[in-house]
């Protein structure tokens, strides 16, 4: 097929020859491609098949352009995206074919919508003329993925192209953002047509991204901050999101108020700085917890009030005024009663509330939540990152990697124990460093997340902290990090168990330990076979200099800690609980 | 539980662009939630290009005004509005098919349609259809008087709904409109080609 290369189409060119009115034929693939490299894309992750040859052959062309990331799993695709999204600020692309390349991604759109990833995945379908005809890889990929996706839509014609790729990037990163999935039939992608150019989208008519801010609310919000007594700010991704960390932290230092984060909101303002009291939910630190339902007022910046954040909700902060600022009305009011709802971007929401705001130090309150630090530090805190064990815990991992890092590296984590300890102790000096899956909670993660993650920011150290468990579910892209030379550090904290559910196991289920015990392969052989350098310890002694080996590592290096096998990670909010009833073992 | 509210019928009423698959992203809201939808027309509005849909569902307030925002969520939604019963004039419509015979033979056709506010639609030798539309009670008390006579077959539509106190957004909506008019659907137009293309 004698594909003629067009040049680069730049939006200035596309002008100029349609000023020229110079008619320029393009196939639909062709169409797409631009659109990427309009819209600044530079990686896509992706895997072929038959129904998006066409693109594929496309993309041979392009590939000067387009950084295209094999993967091995459209599942991995999908997750390196949002590890590329989350750390880029960009929008994630994805590619995948047909019928079981696009189911595979559906655990990655679900993941992605639940956490407001912003990504554009395009899937290859059947020839228009076969659908609903049971073809070959044919999958009804539209009505699949409308529950996990913020907007889907299927091309079937060529000239449809330019303008739906253009909706997809302004509605997958505008407003709350979330992934979108365009798939577009075989016919659509070989189809040639009279390419009128890339406009790039800011507006459809009947999509509202940004609430328009009332200053009322703004104002209410302000007199009831004013007139706490103990005022208490709680933060999620939405600081993050909306590019809103140094507005938050000018709000923050400016009211003097303690500031605690859901898992997601780490690292928006750093860790050690000293109105950061914490992390909130069943594995968050003690103070926050408790003293939600303390606080007079309760000011919830960009979070969600998610269950495993608030534990009982008829028991949660009903003693507070809640404020809650969101993007998205349709959180306001989901779970928790507010009192002042502000709607909007915070980055527009926080510099008006700091603007009147009082300058305030709540000096006696702020060492009330630090006494609890201290509290949870004797009973929880020091034992874990001090043993005394023969074997190493979690904790002391995550301290020594510290002081490696230094709290500037990328931390990627997976789903579990690890995952709660890597939050609760990991430093993190910047926003966007902090890489899980918090929502949907989906193991096998992390190593592909990580990935995408240091695409998406090459220029830092990016470390993926992983279970035994969930390293086993999508280790098949270490093949990824082998071909496209992905230099990313990877931990497994083996306890050779699934080690959350055994944790509850052991204290919800009388210890009958039923499918929790999990064998796996000699790690450091498997990385070997893929030409990946590794290194095993289940010493103490060792692990600093493990730690500084793995980080001198030119390329990936895969460092495997053996820790004690029946470790709990407390603090603990039982489900069912009130945060208050936060438990230290 | 505090707050627990009576649970009682909604109309919601959502202005949508004409979109294929909106239906289903809408229909997903209340399934995700098991929540049972009692009855759904889809029809225009008074505005070209912009849709509407009346859905009616049985629930408590609080868990209805959350639905309907997470339906104006969507990205293809401009407007959904939840009202009581009261809040609006409603009227479903429906048919009833019984044999012209029996009917003729029995009862006095004439004493039926003026009792129940119907009319016959259709008088053939063998069957007759009546038409009625009313509230559900209505409808349903032309079934219970047919039913005896053998009732061969009864259809209800969906309940469409105007709401009582609407000129405001009428007049938002047709602004809207004006000013960006909407975007015509995009078909699938090669289902019938099959034949005449070679794929692999």
């Amino acid at each position: 097929m004698g594909t003629q290369i067009i040049g680069e189409i730049t939006e200035e060119s596309v002008k100029s020859q349609q000023v020229k009115s110079q008619k320029i034929e393009l196939s639909g693939s062709q169409a797409l491609l631009d659109a990427l490299i309009i819209e600044g894309v530079d990686t896509i992750f992706g895997y072929p098949g038959g129904a998006i040859m066409p693109i594929y052959d496309a993309l041979y062309d392009y590939s000067d352009r387009l950084n295209h990331i094999l993967v091995r799993h459209e599942q991995g695709g999908i997750h390196a995206g949002q590890g590329y999204a989350r750390t880029s600020g960009k929008v994630g692309v994805v590619f995948a074919t047909s019928g079981p390349g696009a189911t595979n991604l559906v655990t990655g759109l679900a993941d992605a919508q639940i956490d407001s990833t912003p990504l554009v995945c395009i899937t290859g379908q059947v020839f228009a003329h076969l659908l609903g005809t049971d073809a070959f890889q044919e999958t009804d990929v539209i009505n699949i993925t409308t529950p996990v996706t913020k907007w889907n839509y299927q091309v079937t014609d060529a000239t449809e192209i330019p303008e739906v790729i253009a909706k997809a990037f302004y509605i997958a990163k505008s407003g709350r953002p979330g992934p979108v999935l365009i798939d577009i039939t075989k016919n659509a992608q070989l189809q040639k047509f009279n390419y009128q150019g890339y406009t790039p989208c800011n507006h459809i008519r009947s999509y509202r991204p940004k609430p328009i801010v009332r200053t009322q609310y703004i104002q209410e919000a302000a007199e009831l901050i004013n007139s706490a007594k103990k005022p208490f700010i709680i933060w999620g991704q939405g600081v993050i999101l909306g590019s809103a960390e140094q507005e938050f932290k000018t709000f923050v230092e400016k009211s003097g108020i303690p500031a605690a984060w859901t898992v997601l909101g780490a690292g928006a303002i750093p860790t050690d700085h000293p109105q950061n009291v914490g992390m909130l939910g069943m594995h968050g630190n003690y103070g926050p917890n408790v003293l939600t339902n303390e606080c007079d007022v309760l000011i919830a910046i960009g979070m969600r009030f998610d269950d495993r954040v608030t534990g009982r909700l008829d028991k949660y902060a009903k003693q507070a005024k809640v404020i809650h600022l969101d993007i998205d009305p349709s959180e306001i009011d989901k779970n928790v009663k507010t009192t002042v709802p502000v709607w909007g971007d915070c980055k527009e929401t926080l510099p008006l509330l700091t603007a009147v705001v009082d300058e305030k130090k709540h000096t006696d309150w702020l060492n009330k939540f630090n006494d609890y630090t201290q509290k949870e530090y004797d009973a929880v805190i020091h034992a874990e990152l001090n043993p005394e064990t023969p074997e190493m815990t979690m904790g002391e991992v995550i301290k020594q990697l510290n002081e490696i890092t230094n709290g500037e590296a990328v931390i990627v984590t997976d789903v579990g124990q690890h995952q709660m300890v890597t939050c609760r102790y990991a430093k993190l000096n910047k926003t966007r460093s902090n890489v899980t899956s918090g929502g949907l909670g989906t193991m096998g993660f992390a190593l592909p997340a990580a990935i995408g993650a240091k695409f998406g920011t090459p220029e830092r150290d990016v470390v993926a902290i992983i279970g035994d468990g969930g390293f086993q579910m999508t280790l098949q892209e270490l093949g990824t990090v082998m071909q496209s030379k992905v230099d990313i550090k990877i931990i497994i904290l083996n306890n050779h168990f699934l080690g959350m559910v055994r944790q509850w196991q052991e204290l919800f289920n009388d210890r009958r330990y039923s499918f929790v015990d999990i064998e796996s392969p000699d790690f450091v052989a498997v990385a070997a076979a893929y030409g990946i350098a590794g290194k095993s310890i289940s010493d103490r002694a060792g692990l600093p200099s493990a730690l500084k080996q793995m980080m001198a590592t030119k390329g990936a290096f895969l460092l495997e800690v053996v820790v004690t096998r029946e470790n709990n990670v407390f603090p603990m909010v039982p489900q069912g609980c009130s945060v208050s009833e936060i438990r230290l073992k | 539980m505090e707050n627990q509210q009576e649970k009682q019928e909604f109309n919601i009423t959502v202005y949508t662009e004409n979109q294929i698959g909106l239906l289903s992203r809408i229909a997903i809201i209340f399934t995700r939630r098991k929540i049972n939808i009692d009855s759904l027309n889809t029809s225009p509005s008074e505005i070209e290009s912009i849709h509407r849909f009346n859905i009616v569902i049985t629930e408590s307030e609080d868990v209805v005004r959350k639905l309907c925002r997470q339906i104006e969520k969507q990205v293809e939604v401009l407007k959904a509005y939840y009202h009581t019963n009261e809040d609006v004039i409603w009227q479903e419509m429906a048919l009833y098919k019984v044999s012209t015979d029996i009917i003729a033979e029995k009862v006095s056709v004439e004493r039926l349609l003026r009792e129940n506010g119907a009319r016959a639609v259709v008088i053939r030798k063998d069957y007759t259809v009546f038409e009625t539309t009313g509230h559900r009670e209505e409808t349903d008390n032309l079934i219970s008087i047919l039913q005896p006579y053998g009732l061969i077959e009864f259809v209800r539509s969906a309940r469409v709904a105007i709401i009582k106190d609407s000129e405001g957004f009428n007049s938002k909506l047709r602004e809207f409109e004006r000013l960006e008019p909407g975007e015509d659907v995009i078909e699938n137009e090669f289902l019938n080609n099959a034949d005449t293309i070679f794929t692999m």
